[in-house]
């Protein structure tokens, strides 16, 4: 029990805490959106991988890292826009389209990343974004070596949950996204397009996702591998769920499923020899199904998640 | 841009919609072939030659097409009841693992008995994979997609524990592989000199039972109910919980059987890829045959074909296999649209 104390107050442990949490939370915010606005997105896992070749390819090209993370995020955007086109406009089936755009997503990627470098045995480098200590507050023992030193990418997912709050509860966009979710007819009724809506919310939302790919190719690593995504994505919509489908609620759910993540990995250390190392990698996933399975009773789905908005059609 | 039901829905369009999607995937792939610089009619002869053009290319697709004939029956008759089974990937492993448990020499029958043995052990295991996320579904309200999408990193890495600790064969010299299945226990071969198997028989058997089951019995009734309008199946007596895990079950002994054919009939012992994917493609069979079981045989030889033609047509023009499984992503995708358009039509305005 003493070990597990000692890990908690390391800053090691929370430092790879937040390393681990900055791709959830844009995944999870990303998803987020989109369901708030009726859009349940399952092409999550295939536009997060997306995102992590297209952002790391940009740079190995020659690209510059920022502008690297802005092309992932045109490309999650894309998307999105060919997700909502089969979902918002001729009202598909949300499950198997998303499924399809994760399998033809993620084997576009494959095969981009083979057909740009054919010889790649081992998987070539970039320079990845660098920690950057935040000038005094990386002073702070502990906190300021967890929080504050940091590569930019992750300051900029802690700043996007106030963001996507203050967007979706207090600006006239954000209570058209919401009741595009809740209430259509309403929308439509104060002469809002819900089609736009939601199409707009579903490209944003898809953008957020593949920056979190990105984050992974681009900061927590400097290459790309085959099957790096790994359920990411998926936990990102399980993640939705335990956070009923609040930014601020999805930092803390991400925060506590990262933080088991990390100190999964140093207890790994040394009960190892005593536990087989598959159990310890099983954790993540295992977690998500029991966040899901506390949340769900209580979970208020947004009303109209699921289901086609045709103008003019009665539901 | 308006959508518009039809009032008549011809049986024509039905049958041509796959065929429809099959094209505007191959279409939209043929960017891909260009972009290497190939002749697209050359590249996609190869396929089809690559896939058919030998008799072993043609046993090759045959073989091939087994796993595919049972993950696909298993997203059809979930997807049937709106139950959402993205979990064939991780129930064929449960089911292949149970049949390496039973089948390495704990229990010796005469092949008669022991090939149906493993089988029908193996579809328990799968069925029992997915209970978890039904019962969650039915009496926890959590969504199953997510569950089954989760439970099969679960269930690999679990697989993974079992193929390095105590199923290991301590003559892989190292390797993450289990004891081969003892004789009595393996799939006869169907054509000398091939890898085609028995499993083939028995998926087609499948396909049968399935067509059979959804169409002249009350389960079948019930499920198709359940999957058209729940709210009228409960109104009108049908238990829907019972009917969901009934099919959940039914699904995932069905995806278990393909695991169960890959060790008993082709590799002869597991590993931890014994499948590349094979329940993900499950879907796209399924959607592809517009969930009617017995299409489902002729849509699983079809992407067969795509994967073992692409094989051989990467070799000769040098083109990343990784078409193979664009090309199905593509197809799950048209065939959304495709099915569509026979019930809608657009107008412009």
């Amino acid at each position: 029990m003493m070990d597990i104390l000692d890990i908690l107050i390391s800053a090691g442990f929370w430092a790879a805490t937040f390393r681990i949490v900055s791709p959830l939370i844009f995944g999870t915010l990303g998803e987020l959106i989109c369901e708030r606005a009726g859009v349940l997105n399952l092409g999550i896992e295939g536009i997060m991988t997306m995102g992590a070749m297209s952002g790391w390819m940009w740079v190995y090209m020659g690209g510059d890292l920022w502008t690297g993370v802005m092309f992932a995020a045109f490309i999650g955007a894309m998307f999105g826009l060919l997700h909502s086109g089969f979902t918002v406009y001729l009202g598909l089936s949300q499950h198997v389209t998303g499924i399809g755009i994760t399998l033809f997503a993620s084997s576009l990627s494959y095969y981009i990343y083979r057909m740009l470098l054919p010889d790649a045995t081992t998987p070539p480098k970039i320079d990845p974004f660098h920690p950057y200590p935040v000038p005094f507050l990386s002073d702070i023992p502990i906190i300021g070596e967890a929080l504050f030193t940091q590569t930019p990418l992750t300051y900029l997912a802690l700043i996007l949950v106030p963001m996507v709050w203050y967007v979706l509860y207090k600006t006239p966009v954000g209570l058209a996204v919401r009741m595009a979710g809740e209430n259509p007819m309403a929308v439509e009724a104060q002469g809002i397009n819900v089609l736009s809506i939601r199409t707009g919310a579903v490209m944003v939302g898809s953008a957020f996702m593949a920056v979190g790919g990105a984050f992974i190719t681009m900061s927590a690593f400097d290459a790309f591998f085959f099957g790096m995504i790994n359920g990411r994505g998926w936990i990102c919509v399980a993640l939705v769920i335990f956070a009923s489908w609040r930014p601020g609620k999805a930092l803390i759910g991400a925060l506590l499923f990262a933080g088991l993540d990390a100190l999964q990995v140093r207890v790994q250390q040394t009960a190892g020899a005593v536990i087989p190392y598959q159990f310890f990698l099983m954790m993540p996933y295992v977690l998500s199904i029991v966040a899901m399975v506390i949340m769900a009773r209580k979970a208020s789905y947004p009303k109209a998640l699921l289901t086609p908005f045709r103008r003019g059609e009665r539901t | 841009m308006q959508i518009e039901p039809r009032e008549y829905v011809a049986p024509w369009r039905i049958a041509f919609a796959p065929f429809a999607a099959v094209i505007v995937s191959l279409g939209l792939g043929s960017i891909l072939i260009l972009w290497v610089g190939a002749s697209v009619s050359d590249a996609y002869l190869l396929l089809v030659k690559g896939a058919v053009g030998s008799s072993f290319a043609l046993t090759e697709t045959l073989t091939r097409s087994i796993p595919l004939i049972f993950t696909g029956l298993a997203a059809t008759i979930a997807f049937r009841a709106r139950f959402y089974n993205i979990g064939a990937e991780g129930q064929l492993y449960c089911g292949a693992l149970a049949a390496t448990f039973f089948g390495t020499g704990l229990i010796t029958l005469p092949p008669l008995l022991m090939i149906p043995f493993l089988m029908l052990i193996g579809a328990l295991a799968g069925g029992a994979a997915l209970a978890i996320p039904v019962m969650l579904k039915t009496h926890l309200k959590v969504d199953e997609v997510v569950t089954t999408l989760l439970l099969n990193f679960v269930i690999l890495l679990f697989v993974g524990y079992f193929l390095e600790g105590p199923l290991k064969d301590p003559m892989s010299m190292g390797w993450p592989q289990a004891e081969p299945i003892i004789d009595e226990g393996l799939f006869p071969s169907l054509v000398d000199k091939s890898r085609l198997h028995f499993g083939f028989i028995f998926a087609i058997i499948g396909s049968v039972l399935c067509w059979a089951m959804m169409r002249f019995t009350v389960w079948g009734y019930e499920i198709r109910a359940v999957g058209l309008n729940t709210s009228a199946a409960k109104f009108s007596g049908i238990n829907v919980n019972t009917t969901v895990i009934r099919t959940a079950v039914i699904s995932g002994g069905l995806a278990g059987l393909a695991g169960v054919s890959e060790v008993a009939g082709l590799k002869g012992y597991l590993t931890l890829d014994i499948s590349p994917g094979y329940g993900y493609t499950g879907i796209a069979v399924a959607m592809l045959a517009q969930l009617n079981p017995l299409a489902v045989i002729l849509s699983a030889i079809f992407i067969s074909m795509i994967y073992v033609g692409a094989d051989s047509m990467s070799r000769a023009i040098n083109i990343p296999t990784y078409i193979a499984d664009v090309l199905v992503g593509l197809s799950v995708l048209s065939i959304l649209v495709s099915v569509m358009l026979t019930k809608y039509r657009l107008r412009w305005r």
